[in-house]
Formats: C-alpha cells, sequence, structure tokens
C-alpha cells in the first residue's frame, strides 16, 4: 500500500512543482483517507445494486454477505414489467417538459433583466432572488389546493407548471451574468447589419448563452427526476407515478420481497448516475456557480 | 444575499436607468443620448415595452402563479378550519395557530429541527473543510475521486432513504456486518429506538449532503490564489500554518454560504424522514420535523386550514432565521458587494 502509494505521490510532487508547487505534495494519509471516503459514499449504492442479484433467501441469511450465486431474476422482472416503463416514461416526460419550460422562459426573462434598460429591472431580479426564500415545502399545501382547482391534479402538467416556477430563481441568478457578459460590441455591431434587439436575441444571444443553458437545464432535469414531494401531493395513481413515487410504492408493496425492491431502486437510480456521469462538471460548475453568483 | 446585493445594484445602476425611464415623457437634455441609441421617439419606446412584456411575461405569470401566490394563500386559508373543498367559510382568527403553538408533538419537531440544524452544521462543517483541504492536494485519480463522493448527492431522496431503511433495519446488513466483525453490543434498533433514531438520521443526512459541501469548499479553494501560499511558504510558514491563516480565513465567504443553505434546508427537512420513518413512526421515533407535522396534520388528516398556519409558521421561522443570519454573518461579505457595486 504505501510503496504503491508513495511513488504517484513523488511524481506528483515533481509535478506540482513545474506548476509553482504552491499546492502541498500529497501523503500516503491522502490516498488511505480519500479511498476510505470513497468506499464510505459507495457502499449503500453498491448494497442496493448488488442486493438485486441475490434471492430473498439469501438477503435474509446473511443480510450483508454477497450474492451466491448471482441470481438476474430480480432485475428481469423489473425490466420486464410495465409499471417500471410507465414510471420511466412519466419522468422522462417530466423532467424533459420541466428542462424545456425552464430554458425557453429563463433565457427570456434573463435577457430582459440583462440587458434592457428599464424602469422596475432591478424589482425584477430581486423578485426571482427573492424566489429563492420561497422553498417548495412552505408552499406544497396551498400549491396542491392551486393544482387542484386548475384541474392538474393526477396529471403531469400539475408537476411541470410548478417545477418550472420553482426552477427559474436559480436559472436567472444563473443566466443573468452569464448575458451582461455578452460584448456590447457584438450588439452594435448586430445593430449595424440591421437586426433588431428581437434578431439580436435569436441570432446572438441564443447561441452564445448555450453554456449557461445546459447547466441550468441540467440542474432542472435533474431536480424534477428527483423530486418527491411534489408528485406526492398531486399525483395518487400509479400510472401517472414518476420513479420516486414507483420505488417507494413499489418498497411497500413488495415490502416482503427484498431483492426485487433493491432491484427496482437500484435501475430507477441508473438514469441519474448516466446522466451525472455525463454532465458532472457542468452539474458541480453550475452549483458552485449559482452560490456564488 | 438578496436585499443587500439589490440595493447596491440599484444604487449602481439609478443614475443611468432614470433617464432611460423617463424617455416615455418629456426628453430631458441629458436623456437624449440614452433614446437615441434606443431607437428614438415614441414607437421604438412602445416597442422595446413589448419586447419586454413579451420576453419576461411568460416568466413572471408562471412564478407569480406558482411560488408567490401559494404562500400567499397560505396566510389566508391559515385562518380557517377548512377541510380543502369549497370556499373556506369558517373563520376561526388565530386558533389554528394557538393550537400549533400549544402542540407538543409541534414542540417535539421544532426542536428536532433545531438539533438537525446544528448537528448538520457540527457534523458536516468542519469534516467538509478538513476533506477540501485534502482533496485539494494533487494525487491520482483525484478528479475521479471528486466526481465519486459528490455520487449521494445526485441520487434520489427515496433512494437513499428506501437503500437505508433496508440496511438499518433491525435484521439488515448493518447489524448483521457489526455482529460479524465481533461488534454485536453495537447491533442497536438503528430506525426504531427513539434515543438513537435521530442520530440514524443524521448520519444518513451527512453521508448525502457532505459532498455537496466538499465540492463547494474545494470550488472556494480553487478561487485562492496560489502565489499568497508560495509567500508564506517563502516566510517560513508551514503546511498547517498556511492553511489556518490564509486559506481558512479565505475560504470564509463560501463556508458562510454553504452553512445558509444547509440551516435552510435542515429547516424544511421532509423527503429522507418521511420516507424512511412515514407519516405515523417518525413521532414516536423522535425524528418528527416541522415538514412532517405539517403534511401529516394537514393534508393527509384532511385539515387544508390548519396545515396552511403550519406552512406559515415554518415560512416565517426560516425566514427569520435567514434574515438574522443575513444580518450578522453574511454581513462581511456583502460588504465586499458592495464595494465591488461601487466600483462598477
Amino acid at each position: 500500500m504505501t510503496a504503491v502509494a508513495t511513488s504517484p505521490s513523488r511524481a506528483t510532487a515533481r509535478r506540482s512543482t513545474d506548476n509553482g508547487g504552491a499546492l502541498a505534495k500529497a501523503g500516503p494519509m491522502t490516498y488511505v483517507v480519500a479511498y476510505l471516503l470513497v468506499g464510505l459514499c459507495l457502499a449503500p449504492i453498491a448494497y442496493i445494486i448488488i442486493g438485486g442479484f441475490r434471492t430473498n433467501a439469501q438477503i435474509t441469511e446473511s443480510p450483508s454477505g454477497l450474492p451466491a450465486p448471482w441470481v438476474v431474476s430480480n432485475y428481469v422482472d423489473v425490466l420486464t414489467s410495465s409499471i417500471f416503463w410507465q414510471q420511466v416514461g412519466n419522468s422522462l416526460v417530466a423532467g424533459i417538459a420541466t428542462t424545456l419550460g425552464v430554458v425557453v422562459l429563463g433565457v427570456m426573462v434573463s435577457y430582459v433583466i440583462a440587458r434592457y434598460r428599464f424602469r422596475g429591472s432591478n424589482a425584477m431580479y430581486s423578485l426571482f432572488a427573492a424566489g429563492l426564500m420561497f422553498p417548495m415545502t412552505v408552499a406544497i399545501t396551498p400549491l396542491y389546493i392551486l393544482v387542484r382547482d386548475l384541474g392538474l391534479a393526477n396529471s403531469l402538467g400539475g408537476i411541470i407548471l410548478p417545477q418550472i416556477a420553482f426552477a427559474l430563481p436559480t436559472t436567472v441568478i444563473i443566466l443573468v451574468p452569464f448575458l451582461r457578459a455578452i460584448p456590447k460590441e457584438l450588439e452594435e455591431a448586430a445593430a449595424i447589419d440591421g437586426a433588431g434587439r428581437l434578431g439580436f436575441f435569436f441570432r446572438m444571444v441564443v447561441p452564445l448563452s448555450v453554456p449557461g443553458v445546459v447547466t441550468v437545464g441540467i440542474l432542472a432535469f435533474v431536480a424534477s427526476w428527483n423530486s418527491y414531494m411534489l408528485p406526492l401531493f398531486i399525483l395518487n395513481h400509479e400510472s401517472m407515478y414518476t420513479l420516486p413515487l414507483g420505488v417507494q410504492a413499489f418498497a411497500s408493496q413488495y415490502s416482503v420481497d427484498t431483492a426485487r425492491v433493491l432491484a427496482f431502486t437500484s435501475l430507477s437510480m441508473i438514469p441519474a448516475l448516466i446522466f451525472f456521469s455525463l454532465f458532472e462538471r457542468r452539474i458541480v460548475g453550475g452549483l458552485t456557480g449559482a452560490v456564488k453568483g | 444575499m438578496t436585499t443587500r446585493d439589490t440595493m447596491t445594484r440599484r444604487r449602481a445602476v439609478t443614475p443611468s436607468s432614470t433617464p432611460a425611464g423617463a424617455e416615455g415623457g418629456t426628453t430631458p437634455p441629458s436623456a437624449r443620448g440614452t433614446a437615441r441609441r434606443a431607437g428614438g421617439g415614441r414607437g421604438a419606446d412602445w416597442r422595446k415595452r413589448l419586447e419586454i412584456a413579451l420576453l419576461a411575461g411568460p416568466a413572471i405569470a408562471i412564478f407569480l402563479a406558482f411560488v408567490i401566490l401559494p404562500v400567499v394563500l397560505a396566510a389566508y386559508y391559515g385562518f380557517f378550519k377548512w377541510k380543502g373543498y369549497g370556499k373556506p367559510t369558517n373563520f376561526v382568527g388565530f386558533e389554528n395557530y394557538l393550537t400549533i403553538l400549544q402542540d407538543p408533538t409541534f414542540h417535539e419537531a421544532l426542536s428536532n429541527n433545531a438539533f438537525i440544524v446544528v448537528m448538520s452544521l457540527v457534523l458536516q462543517g468542519p469534516a467538509a473543510v478538513g476533506l477540501a483541504l485534502l482533496l485539494n492536494r494533487r494525487f491520482r485519480g483525484r478528479s475521479l475521486v471528486r466526481v465519486l463522493i459528490f455520487v449521494p448527492y445526485v441520487v434520489s431522496e427515496v433512494i437513499v432513504g428506501t437503500g437505508w431503511s433496508l440496511m438499518l433495519s433491525t435484521a439488515g446488513a448493518v447489524n448483521d456486518f457489526l455482529t460479524r466483525i465481533g461488534l454485536p453490543v453495537w447491533a442497536v434498533d438503528w430506525l426504531s429506538d427513539p434515543k438513537i433514531a435521530i442520530w440514524s438520521l443524521m448520519l444518513i443526512i451527512t453521508w448525502k449532503y457532505i459532498g455537496f459541501a466538499v465540492i463547494l469548499f474545494l470550488a472556494g479553494l480553487q478561487g485562492i490564489p496560489e502565489e499568497l501560499g508560495e509567500a508564506a511558504a517563502i516566510d517560513g510558514a508551514g503546511y498547517w500554518a498556511t492553511q489556518r491563516r490564509i486559506t481558512l480565513p479565505l475560504l470564509g465567504p463560501t463556508v458562510r454560504i454553504w452553512a445558509f443553505l444547509s440551516i435552510i434546508g435542515s429547516l424544511q427537512l421532509f423527503d429522507l424522514v418521511y420516507i424512511i420513518w412515514g407519516q405515523y413512526v417518525a413521532a414516536t421515533a423522535g425524528t418528527s420535523t416541522m415538514a412532517t407535522y405539517m403534511v401529516l396534520n394537514g393534508r393527509n388528516a384532511g385539515n387544508y386550514g390548519f396545515g396552511n398556519a403550519v406552512a406559515v409558521l415554518l415560512f416565517l421561522i426560516s425566514l427569520v432565521i435567514a434574515l438574522t443570519y443575513q444580518r450578522f454573518v453574511l454581513r462581511r461579505d456583502t460588504e465586499g458587494a458592495i464595494t465591488e457595486g461601487k466600483a462598477r
């Protein structure tokens, strides 16, 4: 362990001196703590995934053991059940619609706040910034009544609209500085070429804001994919459930069939994990940007 | 952050934005420049207003309807005894609020929330700072480690709750593992023993959210110029002295923002408790929060007036704590923003 650990640390130490040497070199302790930490973070996830490959008898007999033998029947059962795919579909529809709504409305309003001069533009920004103080938990009870009175209870529309609304504050806070940073010269050049403010918006702002838009889009999608409280209030039929509700319903329905619950649970986290690994930099960057902005 | 920040922004922008606003009326000589640039004349002004309305209107409408309106409605419904159907007619004044404030179960939920707020800061803060300092060193696999510790944060609360409640059940994997490694005494009722359950909740919260703190702090550390560390090294400061005297103070703003987010999140905690303990067990296991109290006694009991009153209290408590925190803790950081605003 130490031998393995010291040689790369020496190599990195050399590299860090090339870069100015301000960052401390990592000793073996760094490796021990870092990998221990990763182990602790991943062990429960691994428990869920691996548990799905066991039988209930195996789980009862030795709850913390490994599969012996590995069985795939739990996963096959879940993957061939129509309810799982229906709930995946619901989650996808809700997630994609929320993301599109947040991106389109967010870019439009952020553009106005960032680049139009008018009385009330600061008030508009403060309005959205104040939205951060109104978390979903506080609004959920009256929100349910509102959605029900609009006739949207038990429909995906009833979770999409509130999700868009609650994602707007972060979106505006991330996008406004981004759109302000587009150089004034570009706008002037576009004006000389005869483009109006709207023409400039569609031809220049939309393409240039793609990186910021991707960040807010991902944040909105992941939030929608994992959202629990809102669907819990709005959706009351299993065929309309999104995956988080589906996992919970499945877990209580098959509470004696632990192995199948674990398989269902691990399959439902795969999309979020794939999505996260594809866009990890942007998610992390977006979160830190949101906090700093 | 919000109020002060916008105040400074307004101060910074007002001189230039006032003339633009006066365009519609008699154009003062000083504003003619702005008017000409906007295209001149009334037509352009109307066109601009139309554009603003078209671009900003939909977002503002949906935001007001689904974020602001519900909170206003909650304040209204909270004064009624109401089953949620038809118009609320049975006005009861502050009765709901008095009932809540005299209810021992609410007191317990409130004190649980206070405990979660404090313990989240105490358990996650120092550990996350230490881990961020450690992961800020160069070592092989660093970027992979950074990704992997963030995984619990990305996985949904339902999955975390389902997985952990299976693992922590009395005949679950954790107790089995403890027995196997020769610590059967440690095998306890993690979720049902009222003395232990809240600590199990803290364990799960720490596991799920510490990655977020570490990632934030790492981003904060990257904003600290390397030259400062070099200068300190030249002056003979060791690693620890550098961290304590230079890195930690400069990381202050990031830590204070994280603490703010953590406090607000802890006050609103609902998902994990509701998923793991369900609506009835949470109270007996001693893990109920204001939010689970709200859902249990509001929607689930069909008392919407009462539930809305709890929502209002939850909002007011969070707001007071948030404003106090901003006033006394974040002030130092926003002062920096004020000077920055002036410079702009």
